[in-house]
C-alpha cells in the first residue's frame, strides 16, 4: 500500500484523522493533512481506504 | 440538456421532514442538466445527479460570484452581501484566508472543545426538562446551542448570544424578514463587531477572533477590520442557522420510525454514522450551492457552455442511486458515507468538523438524558421552513 496525500488541495475537514489517527495528522498552524506513515500495515487498509473515500477535497490517493 | 425548452421553477417547494420532491429523481433520470428560474426571475442550471455535483463543486476552477452570473433574489440577501465583496473568493489568498480559520478545526481541537458543548447541550436540555413536556426541541436546542458554540469561537460573551442569534436569523433569510430589517440587522452586526474588534485588540481573548486580529497569514499578512468583520459574520451565517435546523432534522428523522431511535438507545457507537446518514438523507436540504463557470465543462448530463450559472443540488445529489446502494433506505450504519451536505473541492465547508461534533453531542445528550423521546405530531406533519437559503422545520415538537 502507498499513501499520497496532496497538502494543496487539502481543506482540512480532519476526516482523514478520525477514519485512520495512526496514519494521518493535522498541521498546528492551519489543519491541513500530515502523513504519519506513507506505507503502513495491511492491517490498517481499511481505515486508509476510508479516509480516502471521505475525504471532501479528494486529497488522499491509494496504490495498492 | 433534454426534455426540450421546460423550465422548472426554482427552489422546488419542500414536500415533508422525510419524503425528498418527486421532481428530484424525475430530474436525475430524465433532465439531469435543467434549465431552472430562481426567484430573481434569472435563469441557472441545476445539476441533481451525485457524480455532476460532485464535480463542479470540487472543480477549483469556478467560485460562487461572477458579475454576470444569475442572481438568487432581488435582494439577494446574504448572498449579495458586504462578506462576499471583502474576503477572498479564490485562488491563493482565499486559501490563506481559509487555513487561518481550519487551523480552529482540527480533528484535535474538537476533541478539547467536545466536553464544553456537551455541557451547553445538557443545560439547555435541562432548561427544556424544567418547561415541561411537550417541548419545541428545535426552539429549545437546536435554535441555541450552535450560536452559543460560535459566540465563544468569537470570543462574545454570554450576554450578547441572544442578539447574535437574531441578527443571524435575520441576515439568513430571504424571504421571512423585510428588506429594511435585513439592512438594519446587518448595520447593527457590524456595528456591533467592530467594537468588539476594538475590544479584542486591547485584550486579546483565547478566541478565533483574537488570534485572527493579532496573527497574519501564510504570506505574513494581517486581516483588516473588513475581513475580521466578514469573517465573524461568515462564520456565524454559516455556521448558525444551517446546524440548528440540521438539529431539528435529524431528531426528526431519527424520530420518524422510532425503530432508529431504539437502534441508537441499544447501540450509541452508531452516533457517529447515523449523523452522516441523517446529513445525506436530509429532505429539507435548503437552495444548494451555486458555481459559476468561467469556462465550459462536460459533466454526464451533457456540456455546460462557459458563463453558466450552475446550482448544485446536494440533496437531489445524495439520494442519487447511482452512489449509494439504497439511497431511499434511512441506513444507520452507513460506512463510508460520501454525501456531499459539506459540499466538496476547495470550498467545503469549513466548519463542518464542528458542524458534526455539534449534532454528535446533541444526539448522545438526547439518548442519555431523554430516552423516551418520541415526536409529538406526525412526523408527515412537521412543517418545512419558508426560508429560502437553508432548509429545516419550522418546529420539531417532542414529548418524553
Amino acid at each position: 500500500m502507498k499513501i499520497i496525500v496532496d497538502q494543496d488541495k487539502c481543506v482540512a475537514s480532519g476526516q482523514c484523522v478520525t477514519a485512520a489517527v495512526d496514519v494521518f495528522d493535522q498541521r498546528d498552524e492551519d489543519g491541513i493533512v500530515v502523513l504519519l506513515n506513507d506505507n503502513p500495515p495491511e492491517d490498517l487498509a481499511a481505515d486508509v481506504h476510508q479516509a480516502a473515500a471521505v475525504c471532501p477535497a479528494l486529497a488522499i490517493v491509494v496504490e495498492d | 440538456m433534454t426534455d426540450g425548452d421546460e423550465i422548472v421553477d426554482y427552489p422546488i417547494p419542500p414536500v415533508n421532514a422525510i419524503q425528498p420532491p418527486a421532481e428530484w429523481e424525475r430530474l436525475r433520470q430524465r433532465c439531469p442538466v435543467a434549465h431552472v428560474r430562481l426567484p430573481s426571475g434569472d435563469q441557472a442550471t441545476l445539476l441533481t445527479r451525485y457524480d455532476d455535483v460532485k464535480q463542479v463543486l470540487a472543480d477549483p476552477r469556478f467560485t460562487r460570484t461572477a458579475d454576470d452570473a444569475a442572481r438568487v433574489s432581488e435582494s439577494g440577501g446574504v448572498f449579495n452581501s458586504e462578506m462576499a465583496s471583502s474576503l477572498p473568493q479564490s485562488g491563493a489568498a482565499h486559501q490563506r484566508w481559509r487555513r487561518r480559520i481550519t487551523k480552529w478545526f482540527t480533528a484535535k481541537r474538537m476533541i478539547a472543545l467536545r466536553p464544553g458543548i456537551e455541557a451547553m447541550a445538557d443545560r439547555l436540555v435541562d432548561e427544556m426538562i424544567k418547561q415541561g413536556s411537550p417541548a419545541d426541541l428545535k426552539a429549545s436546542l437546536g435554535f441555541p446551542l450552535p450560536v452559543w458554540v460560535i459566540c465563544d469561537l468569537l470570543g462574545v460573551p454570554e450576554s450578547d448570544r441572544d442578539r447574535f442569534a437574531y441578527w443571524s436569523d435575520t441576515l439568513l433569510n430571504l424571504t421571512r424578514y423585510e428588506q429594511a430589517e435585513i439592512d438594519s440587522a446587518q448595520a447593527e452586526f457590524v456595528a456591533y463587531m467592530a467594537g468588539h474588534i476594538a475590544a479584542r485588540r486591547e485584550a486579546p481573548g483565547a478566541d478565533l477572533l483574537s488570534e485572527l486580529i493579532t496573527g497574519t497569514d501564510a504570506a505574513g499578512e494581517r486581516m483588516t477590520d473588513r475581513m475580521l468583520v466578514s469573517t465573524g459574520m461568515g462564520l456565524l451565517v454559516a455556521g448558525h442557522e444551517t446546524t440548528a435546523n440540521m438539529i431539528g432534522k435529524m431528531l426528526a428523522m431519527l424520530l420518524a420510525d422510532r425503530g432508529h431511535w431504539e437502534a441508537l438507545l441499544a447501540d450509541p457507537a452508531l452516533v457517529r454514522t447515523a449523523v452522516e446518514e441523517t446529513l445525506r438523507y436530509d429532505a429539507n436540504p435548503g437552495f444548494g450551492m451555486i458555481r459559476y463557470l468561467s469556462e465550459e465543462v462536460e459533466v454526464s448530463g451533457g456540456v455546460l457552455p462557459a458563463g453558466t450559472t450552475a446550482v448544485c443540488s446536494m440533496g437531489s445529489a445524495n439520494r442519487d442511486e447511482a452512489a449509494f446502494e439504497d439511497a431511499a433506505e434511512l441506513d444507520l450504519s452507513r460506512s463510508p458515507n460520501v454525501h456531499l451536505s459539506f459540499g466538496a473541492g476547495p470550498h467545503s465547508c469549513i466548519g463542518q468538523p464542528l458542524a458534526r461534533l455539534e449534532l454528535q453531542v446533541t444526539l448522545e445528550v438526547l439518548l442519555r438524558r431523554l430516552p423516551t423521546l418520541e415526536l409529538a405530531v406526525a412526523a408527515a406533519d412537521l412543517r418545512p421552513v419558508e426560508g429560502l437559503a437553508v432548509g429545516g422545520l419550522r418546529e420539531v415538537p417532542v414529548k418524553w
